[in-house]
């Protein structure tokens, strides 16, 4: 399944704030975990990830410092500062109403599509 | 046991012969995002280090090298894309930013700091040297009847309150060899021997001229500095071209900025009852203007891979206007049959007319790529050219008609050995210009031709200051 530009663009910053709040991590890394978490259906280009991770750098959600991995290379890691904290929290009120009020909605169709799946909607919920 | 180490050689030798040639492919895309300026060099090493764990994940499932690089490379996304978004996220870093050097992190490295420290010793140690004849009982540079004065220690002594500063900022910066700093100090002092210690009347002729002429012959000795060893060399000498129009127009801007802070300066304090122009006559007027010069081509150091050259930029707007008032101007005198009236200053008015379209030919041909083939551009400054030498020939045609007249006053020669070292320059420029524009010549040789003929004005200029004064009987 193909998630729109729009919703993948939407979510990316709760998104990446969410696993950063699971502990300190690279860009390659955050790319991983949300593979991990969509069960691949959430496909970031992975260039698009810096100018978000930058982006909240800006807005003091994160912070950022380099740091040589043990594999001897320079890596760029990012850490949630408590003003992300704070924002993953307003952020993660919002989500829930949009998805409440489409979970609303939803149960009026039947039967629901692909109900097994429904926790996994954005790959998040379980998550947080 | 020597065939299996043969084949085991063989593979590694394969395996480095892949790590070579990935790695090529990691500097060549290293490459091509460099030239984003959206992105930075931080930026570009996060990237690559992206790129590098995913080549390395890829390899671990068994892909070989160039598969990996492939893959990797696809799944970082379209460039432009991601180059767009970073835009977005720091429009800032369109707008080309003068910053001193930095590392990666921001913070300024240790040979730009030092820099910033001499250059501000240097910028302090001009202005302080503009009050140094206070020390010997001279008055203030504001105080007087003017520069222009008999016996004022200033006008001609002006240059060497900064100029020896900034050559000696470019030796500092270009680590000039002992035997240059001792040239450059004996052109300084026997210059200065020469304007301070000549018997010239009292605020005559030769004087005045030597005191005009000595900033240009003493410049050459600032560009001998600037190129560092390259003086020889043409494009040495190019860059010091470039690096004067950029400190002109760097210095008239600072001046405006300066005439604010002056004003605001003498306003706020008036405001309580407080009269600060003395202050500002006798110290903020004079030392920001020696200061000035120096932090100027501090900037214009620090800037000038960094921002497009204005110059050349002024130069593309003022030379098709030019082109049009000596057009008209030309079409005015035959159509009206009007002769130019000689009067005393019409000579310098010329003067200055070719020194003006010898400068926008110059800048043009500074910034000209050298390669490119003839334009329309081209054709309009030869036109500019060829009206200022027509202009020029009928004024000296009408100045010649008289010259026996006036007789043969220094001013008068000074006027006309400048008119000649311009015309000619122009001359053969427009005759080099003419040849490149026909596709019979190249049009380096007007670059060359321009470079060579930079100590022509400055060798004219000594002349006028050393040799004017005892031909005239220091009149």
């Amino acid at each position: 399944m193909n998630i729109s530009k729009d919703l993948v663009a939407a979510s990316a910053a709760p998104l990446v704030l969410a696993i950063l709040a699971e502990g300190d991590s690279y860009g390659y890394a955050i790319i991983k975990r949300v593979g991990e978490l969509s069960a691949g259906h959430l496909q970031w280009t992975d260039g698009m990830l810096y100018p978000v991770l930058h982006r909240l750098e800006r807005l003091g959600y994160v912070e950022a410092r380099w740091a040589t991995a043990e594999s001897g290379r320079r890596r760029r890691y990012y850490r949630i500062t408590g003003a992300g904290r704070a924002h993953l929290k307003t952020q993660r009120r919002q989500w829930q109403v949009v998805d409440a009020t489409l979970r609303g909605i939803w149960m009026k169709f039947s039967p629901a599509p692909q109900a097994g799946r429904a926790p996994a909607r954005w790959g998040l919920e379980p998550t947080w | 046991m020597v065939k299996h180490d043969d084949a085991l050689e063989a593979q590694f030798a394969h395996m480095v012969e892949h790590d070579d040639a990935l790695e090529a492919q990691f500097a060549q895309w290293r490459t091509w995002l460099r030239r984003r300026p959206a992105i930075r060099d931080s930026d570009v090493e996060e990237l690559e280090g992206h790129l590098r764990d995913v080549v390395e994940a890829l390899r671990a499932t068994g892909l070989d090298a160039d598969e990996a690089f492939l893959v990797a490379v696809k799944r970082m996304g379209n460039l432009d894309a991601v180059s767009r978004e970073f835009a977005r996220e720091h429009s800032e870093r369109l707008w080309k930013q003068l910053v001193t050097p930095a590392d990666a992190e921001g913070a300024p490295t240790r040979i730009a700091m030092r820099e910033t420290i001499v250059v501000m010793a240097l910028a302090v140690a001009a202005a302080a040297a503009i009050k140094l004849p206070e020390l010997f009982g001279y008055p203030h540079i504001g105080a007087g009847d003017g520069l222009f004065e008999g016996g004022n220690v200033y006008f001609p002594n002006l240059s060497f309150f900064v100029l020896p500063f900034l050559a000696g900022y470019f030796a500092w910066k270009r680590g000039l060899d002992w035997a240059g700093w001792v040239r450059l100090g004996l052109a300084f002092a026997a210059a200065a021997f020469v304007v301070n210690a000549f018997p010239f009347a009292p605020a005559g002729h030769t004087w005045t001229l030597a005191a005009l002429h000595l900033p240009i012959a003493l410049w050459l000795a600032v560009g001998i500095a600037y190129a560092g060893g390259r003086w020889r060399d043409g494009g040495g000498r190019m860059d010091f071209v470039r690096f004067s129009g950029e400190l002109f127009i760097y210095y008239v801007l600072m001046a405006l900025g300066g005439g604010a802070l002056t004003g605001f300066t003498a306003g706020m304090f008036a405001t309580i009852g407080m009269d600060v122009e003395p202050l500002v006559v006798r110290w903020m007027l004079p030392c920001g203007a020696m200061g000035a010069v120096i932090v100027g081509a501090w900037l214009v150091e620090a800037k000038q891979s960094v921002i497009e050259n204005m110059a050349p930029v002024l130069t593309r707007l003022f030379t098709p206007l030019f082109a049009a008032v000596l057009l008209v101007f030309l079409g005015t005198m035959v159509w009206t049959g009007a002769g130019i009236d000689v009067e005393r200053e019409v000579l310098i008015g010329f003067d200055l007319l070719l020194a003006v379209v010898l400068g926008l030919l110059l800048y043009a041909v500074s910034a000209r790529d050298a390669e490119a083939p003839p334009d329309a551009f081209d054709a309009l400054q030869l036109l500019l050219v060829f009206c200022a030498l027509v202009v020029d020939a009928v004024a000296l045609a009408a100045i010649a008609g008289r010259i026996s007249e006036f007789g043969l006053s220094p001013n008068r020669v000074a006027a006309l050995g400048e008119n000649l070292v311009l015309l000619v320059n122009l001359a053969w420029s427009a005759w080099l210009y003419a040849r490149f524009i026909a596709g019979r010549g190249p049009f380096s040789a007007l670059e060359r031709w321009q470079t060579a003929y930079l100590p022509v004005y400055a060798v004219w200029a000594a002349f006028v200051v050393v040799a004017f004064p005892p031909l005239f009987g220091f009149l």
